[in-house]
């Protein structure tokens, strides 16, 4: 009895672990699939021909593609370096406001960029810049993604500011610290793990993002997301696909060291406050 | 009380944080959609009326909306059913958090990428083809097709579906399952009336954010349904990028703006009344 009850479990267990090997299996196919053609020297996305690094070779060689990464780059970093400030602020600010009726409209208001589609807030944005006259190119871009990135810094930053018990700024103040102490030598290390996952975040956002970008970027100026859009428009080529085995390498390297972070983030607070 | 008296004089010195953070508010958040709504009562010419609203209510537009809708159903439906189940396996393995970054990568992968990938995969002469081919069943159209639109939909929200109901999953006490093994539940049993019950706000969470967004996709659908499927967002990008007629372009966002608050308003409510009764 015992032993049959034992084999039960066995193969379910077993068919619990095809299934959820089936589902990873199909998640990751597709990347895989992209980076298997990216070596093939057909030229196509079947028939696999032969080995090559033409396509790296062309990727490499290809000066515009290189000012593109090189965009979306800046643009990332700027952005989520600039929300990052702007969030920590809106975290504070929130944080500050007592009275719960105000506090949730704050909230309401904060949440609305990460709830609504891409498209409405690439199209709105689209016609507020050009109500403000900002011609549309890096800097419609930059302030886009800045502005779709500071809600996601305050919902990073803000439950780390909650949770620090309010008798640490008491005690700061009592001791004599200046309001800009009490900031910069208390608050600001403790929430200092929020800060680095918000910056992440804001980070990925930017990189990922596409249908905002294609809103309000010009002639002329274009991110990666756009690039590949337009290319892949127009067809397979398998610079593409070499391309993307580049990204998907460097995306890996990012969530590694954005699993650190967190991981020292986790330490128990108070070991890291003060140096 | 000392810190009482602080915290009223706090209150009353002037949070300073609040000014560039509104000015962010007024900015990005109030603006955009004062104007989208403002756009919407402009016609191409840029002539003050109603007509686009009119225009919305007419059959081509509505057969558009229902059939974006039903998309979008049918979308958070099968990411649902095959989320859940992976969800809930997720937390019986060992690793569970390791598993959990490994379902979360995919995401991080651009999702023109993988949407990319797919006309590879789902060509004439691509990996399904050929083994439809060596199976006997034979080539099949397969790109620009209603099934090649949803599966590669649900295939990109899967992680957004996990994500929610696995942490709804992991929130609920086992003991509640036990209990109700030992006073005679079958497992489907305990299913419906326990484990489904206590997570249906991940699941929620999951169908918002799934819904929403594969109600406005306009990228997949221009890459793998061809043009055959045409959604709010198709229709909004058309109207801004490509005919210029913003003012109708905003009127179907002031639509989808509208039935995402719903949406919203519709879901929040329900959680009170759970937390009530």
């Amino acid at each position: 009895m015992a032993k049959a009850m034992q084999a039960r479990e066995g193969s379910r267990w077993r068919g619990s672990n095809v299934y959820l090997i089936v589902v990873f299996a199909i998640l990751y196919a597709p990347i895989f699939y992209l980076m298997l053609y990216s070596f093939n020297s057909g030229g196509s996305m079947h028939d696999f021909q032969g080995f090559t690094l033409e396509w790296y070779k062309e990727v490499f060689a290809d000066t515009r593609l290189f000012i593109i990464v090189l965009n979306t780059l800046v643009i990332a970093l700027l952005s989520s370096a600039l929300s990052t400030i702007l969030g920590v602020f809106g975290a504070l600010a929130i944080q500050q406001v007592r009275r719960h009726r105000h506090r949730n409209a704050l909230l309401a208001l904060n949440n609305v960029l990460i709830v609504s589609p891409d498209v409405i807030i690439g199209a709105s944005f689209l016609i507020l810049f050009t109500m403000i006259g900002i011609k549309l190119g890096f800097v419609s871009v930059l302030l886009a993604h800045l502005a779709f990135s500071v809600p996601i810094v305050v919902i990073m930053v803000l439950p780390k500011l909650e949770e620090m018990s309010p008798t640490w700024i008491d005690a700061a103040r009592d001791l004599g610290a200046s309001r800009l102490d009490v900031l910069t030598k208390v608050v600001l290390p403790y929430i200092r793990p929020g800060i680095f996952a918000g910056f992440f975040m804001a980070l990925t956002y930017s990189l990922d993002d596409f249908a905002v970008t294609f809103f309000v970027t010009g002639n002329g100026y274009s991110t990666l997301a756009v690039e590949i859009y337009s290319r892949a428009r127009q067809g397979i080529s398998l610079s593409i696909n070499a391309l993307s085995t580049l990204i998907f390498l460097f995306t890996i390297v990012l969530v590694i060291g954005y699993y650190f972070i967190n991981k020292r983030g986790n330490r128990p607070p108070g070991t890291e406050v003060q140096r | 009380m000392p810190s009482r008296t602080r915290l009223r004089m706090s209150d009353k010195s002037r949070n300073w944080y609040l000014i560039p953070y509104t000015a962010w508010i007024v900015l990005f958040v109030v603006a955009p959609i004062a104007l989208v709504v403002y756009y919407s009562l402009f016609d191409i010419e840029g002539k003050f009326t109603f007509s686009n609203y009119a225009h919305f209510f007419t059959p081509v537009y509505l057969r558009m909306t229902l059939s974006s809708f039903w998309y979008a159903f049918l979308i958070t439906a099968f990411s649902l059913l095959v989320a859940y189940p992976a969800a809930y396996l997720l937390t019986r393995t060992k690793h569970k958090q390791l598993w959990l970054l490994l379902i979360i990568l995919p995401s991080w992968i651009n999702l023109l990428l993988k949407t990319y990938a797919f006309l590879g995969i789902f060509g004439t002469y691509g990996f399904v083809n050929a083994v439809l081919e060596t199976v006997g069943i034979g080539k099949q159209q397969i790109l620009f097709t209603d099934f090649s639109f949803v599966f590669v939909s649900v295939y990109i929200f899967i992680p957004f579906m996990i994500l929610p109901v696995f942490n709804a999953l992991e929130k609920m006490n086992p003991s509640l399952i036990d209990a109700a093994r030992d006073l005679g539940a079958s497992s489907w049993t305990t299913f419906r009336r326990v484990i489904f019950p206590l997570t249906i706000s991940g699941v929620k969470a999951g169908c918002q954010a799934v819904f929403i967004p594969a109600l406005s996709l306009f990228m997949i659908t221009r890459l793998i349904a061809g043009n055959r499927v045409i959604t709010l967002g198709t229709a909004i990008e058309q109207h801004f990028l490509v005919t210029q007629d913003w003012g109708m372009g905003a009127t179907i966002a002031v639509f989808l703006v509208v039935v995402m608050a719903l949406i919203m308003v519709l879901t929040g409510n329900r959680k009170k009344r759970e937390v009530q009764g």
